[in-house]
């Protein structure tokens, strides 16, 4: 019997335009792109030029300093075009597919399956690398490192849900062999973080990993959370994470040699017309699924969750991590009197409206902010949405004060971004949590390195 | 709603940088968001945020001190004619007598703390605070009917700029600067918030219960009186049923902490047994502990004072401690020190500063924590060589 974890705090934000699990096909995309954006601290060389044939898994750009480290084309075709913004930064290779769409092809021998080595190294080559993001820091890990354990998150609880085993379905196979690939990874254990309430879901079979299973609310299924509780990062530790369905992948392409960069996203949220989920290719662009969203009103496009997720535009291209595409309403709008009024549509964590009357209410938020920025003033807001032993108003003002030692002492190896989004959201004073909080890694990055 | 938006928009402009009224940016921003929520989009990070913000949360806490208010307006009146012997009021008129009183005080508290704020917000360029929407409606409660209006305002000024202000505004302040107003003129012009003359209005004395405790029980009010609230005192502090009604709008929302509320009745009540207990000399020692908590500003300090969120402390374990120390020194101060007949003022503030030190080692145990953690396992690996 699998350990159970009950996680006691944390918020559901229960949205409009849930995915249906349904699988479409997506309508083809005339242009992909890869993004450098998308990989947290990466400083990419090119290695392309506009008008070059790439195959399906032919690099594009790679790390600076880690040069080993390739990011290549999802499709075949040729590249359409190289767009820079300020000071020459590199925001995007775009690709436009052929009909040929040739992949590229590796030999996968038992010999290469039995080394580390070779698997880290044909990792690396093809592709697949990027997927391996490190904890501390949440960037790309460092082949050299060896992790004491690897984390796969196989739920989640993030708004408009994702259900991980329906992206996964007829994928056990290699999910299984991801598995057992990244067991090759490290001494330590990988650890797969699975739905204590889905006892029915086939991935409770997986073997070769040790399987925890988590209920509560949204952040139980965050791999950060998972970490926390079952083996923390310290200080000079390193842990490896990977996204269930890239792990998927990662086995899909070690059975086959051939490389994919197909993957399934929800396409959900209160503005898409049929909220469901879709085959799709990394760095499809968002045109394509142009016809299936109501342009009635300002819209705002979101690759990943809307707690999260990149804010793309609708000409934007479909990020490499995340599994959903969250179309909302903008929230350009004044209203009224707004903070004196009842206003019974909206949804608060604070029993300061009146949301917590209607629990299984589903909400269409906007991108509003509600409010102006202020210093911090309420306390035990953070902690509420937070199941970690750790003190997030004290860490904030640590990193504002760019104090490195308190940063450590306060836990900042154990979190990223999307372990205090609800934070944010949640916060009365409209602070960026997520924000501040990367502003603190980059600093540890540089001073520890 | 659309003309005024339309004006709104038209005048904009000419408050923005280089535009011909620059200089009230400040006030301008300040009217604007208290009008219309702003169109202001999310930027960065979370792309959906929770309806709640800070104009909200205040409200509320004004809103949990209207009964207090409007109790405080009726027992201004109620007292003044008690002290004159005129039975022939109605509620309506006792009422009326009380809300003169005390509406000139509300006024100058609001229009000079507002003043100095919007102020400040200009010249430093920021968003005006919320905060002085409650500030500015306690102090008037906690001061006595008779305080003149200019004491008020000088008050006012010291506590938003002394206590406030000079900090880098609301979230920054070390002590609660309603209390601060109150300790300006506890120390300015003690004749005009101690002794008998300045509990009732037009000239009647009477003292407060608290000022007749040392005496012992016997010139006490009667329990109930103290509970509803039909005592002299300062203008919001007396009615315990007004004060339960705050709290539990504050309890319930989340704005207040039920964990400071609580410790801190708990506190008085602890040090109120154990002086039972010991007895001696003071026969201020034997009053009954509950007592304590209707008597004077306790019940109202810890309702909505020592929860400020800004100048308690703010970690969980710290409330449980701050909330007992305040608790348990208010009862040590007004047994022990006859010179200060109320005590929860001094003591919060002697609290707030003691706040950060109390969240100081609630989080260096945090961080002991994670520091064993690493310990623990490199102790364990030693025992286990790794292959």
């Amino acid at each position: 019997m699998s350990r159970i974890i009950k996680i006691r705090k944390g918020l559901n934000i229960k949205l409009k335009g849930s995915a249906e699990k349904v699988l479409g096909t997506a309508p083809a995309s005339s242009a992909y792109a890869v993004r450098p954006a998308d990989f947290k601290g990466l400083t990419p060389r090119l290695c392309v030029r506009q008008g070059d044939e790439v195959k399906a898994g032919t690099p594009v750009f790679f790390d600076k300093y880690r040069p080993g480290i390739q990011f290549v084309s999802p499709v075949g075709g040729t590249v359409e075009a190289i767009n820079r913004g300020d000071r020459r930064k590199l925001l995007e290779v775009v690709i436009k597919p052929d009909a040929k769409n040739i992949h590229e092809k590796y030999e996968i021998t038992d010999k290469l399956l039995s080394s580390r080595e070779q698997i880290i190294e044909l990792m690396q080559k093809a592709g697949y690398w990027p997927f391996v993001v490190q904890r501390p820091y949440g960037i790309i890990a460092n082949p050299a490192d060896r992790p004491k354990s690897i984390f796969v998150s196989g739920l989640d609880t993030a708004p408009l849900t994702v259900d991980i085993a329906f992206l996964l379905q007829g994928q056990e196979e290699h999910f299984q062999k991801g598995i057992d690939i990244l067991s090759r990874l490290t001494e330590g254990k990988v650890y797969l973080g699975l739905d204590a309430d889905d006892a029915a879901s086939k991935l409770n079979r997986i073997t070769n990993a040790e399987i925890t299973l988590f209920t509560g609310k949204h952040p139980a299924g965050n791999v950060g959370v998972h970490i926390h509780h079952i083996d923390p990062v310290n200080k000079g530790d390193i842990v490896w994470t990977m996204d269930a369905q890239h792990v998927a992948a990662l086995g899909r392409f070690f059975t086959t040699g051939t490389y994919s960069a197909e993957k399934i996203v929800a396409l959900c949220g209160s503005k898409v017309k049929r909220p469901q989920y879709y085959k799709i290719t990394t760095g499809a662009s968002m045109r394509a699924f142009e016809n299936l969203i109501d342009h009635s009103e300002d819209t705002r496009y979101i690759s990943g969750d809307v707690l999260t997720g990149t804010n793309i535009g609708k000409d934007g291209y479909i990020g490499f991590y995340g599994n959903r595409i969250s179309v909302i309403p903008e929230g350009d709008k004044y209203e009224f009197l707004g903070w004196a009024m009842p206003r019974f549509g909206k949804f608060s964590a604070s029993k300061s409206y009146f949301s917590w009357l209607t629990p299984n209410r589903l909400y269409d938020l906007d991108t509003n902010l509600n409010g102006g920025e202020r210093a911090f003033v309420v306390t035990n807001q953070y902690e509420k949405v937070l199941p970690m032993d750790i003190y997030p108003v004290y860490l904030l003002k640590a990193i504002l004060a760019e104090d490195i030692d308190r940063m450590e002492q306060l836990g900042i190896y154990e979190l990223i971004e999307e372990d205090l989004a609800l934070c944010e959201f949640v916060c009365t004073s409209k602070i960026e949590v997520q924000a501040i909080l990367r502003r603190g890694i980059d600093l540890m990055i540089k001073e520890m390195s | 709603m659309k003309i005024l938006r339309r004006f709104l928009d038209k005048i904009k402009p000419s408050f923005e940088k280089g535009g011909k009224l620059s200089k009230f940016h400040s006030t301008f921003e300040g009217f604007e968001s208290f009008l219309f929520v702003p169109k202001t989009v999310t930027a960065s990070g979370c792309h959906i945020r929770d309806s709640v913000d800070l104009k909200r949360t205040m409200s509320v806490v004004v809103l949990a001190l209207v009964p207090c208010m409007l109790f405080g307006m009726w027992n201004v009146g109620y007292q003044h004619f008690l002290s004159a012997g005129d039975t022939s009021q109605t509620l309506f008129s006792t009422f009326l007598f009380g809300f003169l009183k005390v509406l000139p005080i509300i006024v100058v508290s609001y229009a000079v703390g507002l003043g100095i704020e919007f102020a400040f917000a200009q010249v430093r360029g920021h968003e005006i605070n919320e905060g002085f929407l409650v500030t500015g409606m306690i102090i008037p409660l906690i001061m006595p009917v008779e305080i003149p209006l200019w004491m008020v305002a000088l008050a006012t000024a010291f506590a938003v700029i002394i206590g406030k202000e000079i900090f880098g505004g609301t979230g920054m302040n070390i002590w609660n600067p309603a209390l601060l107003a109150r300790a300006f003129v506890f120390f300015s012009y003690p004749t005009h918030i101690s002794g008998d003359k300045v509990w009732i209005a037009d000239g009647y004395s009477g003292a407060t219960p608290l000022s007749n405790a040392p005496a012992g029980l016997s010139d006490l009010p009667a329990v109930s009186d103290m509970f509803f609230g039909l005592i002299p005192g300062s203008i919001g502090e007396t009615s315990k049923v007004a004060i339960l009604l705050g709290a539990a709008l504050l309890i319930f929302t989340g704005t207040g902490s039920w964990k400071i509320m609580f410790s801190g009745i708990a506190g008085a009540l602890a040090v109120g047994y154990l002086f039972n207990a010991v007895g001696g000399g003071n026969s201020y020692m034997s009053i009954p502990p509950y007592y304590h908590l209707l008597m004077g500003g306790l019940a109202f300090g810890l309702v909505f004072m020592a929860t400020d969120p800004v100048s308690s402390a703010q970690t969980e374990t710290g409330k449980w401690i701050y909330g007992f120390l305040t608790g348990a020194l208010v009862v040590v101060i007004r047994v022990f020190n006859p010179a200060y007949p109320e005590g929860a003022m001094l003591v919060i503030l002697l609290m707030n500063t003691f706040a950060p030190l109390i969240d100081h080692y609630v989080v260096a145990a945090n961080i002991r924590r994670r520091r064993n953690r690493v310990a623990y396992r490199a102790k364990q690996n030693k025992e286990i060589p790794s292959n």
